[in-house]
């Protein structure tokens, strides 16, 4: 089994908020994250696909098709997008980093299935150099 | 759902690669200008990550802040602008970069609460990183 990941960036804002909570938790809990002006993030994002090299292309997948499908799935619903307001699957769900990771999961993963051969393995969501999540796919 | 999350630290710290049982000679064939008997340092980064089910109510898999304590508390200040021949953890081991790996992941699998921690790389320059996963 080989592993390819490609990787793609994409610009976007968010704050965290609980709707259920009072203010004062909220702001306590998320800090400066809770400003409801927004902040933004350059965002990483990294997939990873799984399976055989195909024995006439030497390819587990064509990384133009990976970058198109992730350009299309992913890039498009976020890059510049406020993801709190754009986003119809963070209208209720924070946009943690955590969060997004299985957000892009959820968008990749039926595209990346009917390819042949090719299985999603992990995506990885970094929002600054030093922090980032990643989801596997795991229940 | 089990999702994870990874945060990127820096510490910076001198060794000296030098077995007691080998003989000068043998040090030094061994590990080279490792070996260089004032020892030499490096900004080490060490890349934790953590797994857990995603809080409902935050989004979070971990609270950062405590994360960062936990870090901080039992890896940084401990490390960072130190001599790791000088520590403890290293009187009986070389403080190869795999050994240090070892030992974070040992003092940070002790800190969080139990199956959290996943993995631990530490690269010691850009060119060469050492890992350990949690396993079963």
């Amino acid at each position: 089994m080989i592993f390819i990941t490609r990787r793609a960036t994409f610009s976007a804002s968010h704050y965290y908020w609980n709707d259920a909570w009072p203010e004062e938790k909220n702001r306590q809990v998320f800090g400066k994250c809770a400003n409801r002006n927004g902040h933004g993030h350059n965002y990483v994002l990294e997939v990873t696909v799984a399976g055989e090299p195909d024995a006439v292309t030497g390819f587990v997948v064509d990384l133009k098709w990976l970058k198109d499908v992730m350009e299309r799935e992913v890039l498009s619903a976020y890059d510049h997008r406020h993801l709190n307001l754009e986003a119809p699957e963070f209208a209720h769900v924070n946009p943690t980093t955590e969060n997004l990771a299985i957000a892009a999961w959820n968008r990749l993963e039926p595209a990346v299935s009917a390819a042949k051969g090719a299985k999603l393995s992990r995506v990885r969501v970094y929002e600054t150099p030093e922090i980032f999540a990643e989801y596997r796919g795991e229940a | 759902m089990r999702a994870y999350f990874g945060r990127r630290y820096m510490l910076s710290a001198s060794h000296k690669l030098h077995a007691k049982t080998l003989t000068e000679e043998e040090n030094h064939a061994m590990y080279g200008k490792c070996n260089n008997p004032h020892g030499h340092g490096h900004n080490y980064f060490v890349e934790v990550l953590v797994g857990g089910a995603v809080d409902a109510e935050t989004g979070m898999v971990v609270d950062l802040v405590a994360l960062d304590s936990a870090v901080r508390e039992k890896v940084i200040d401990r490390f960072d602008h130190a001599n790791l021949n000088l520590d403890p953890m290293f009187a009986r081991c070389v403080p190869t970069t795999e050994n240090l790996c070892g030992a974070i992941f040992g003092l940070l699998k002790d800190a969080l609460p139990a199956g959290r921690l996943e993995h631990v790389r530490v690269e010691e320059t850009e060119n060469n990183f050492f890992e350990r996963f949690r396993e079963g």
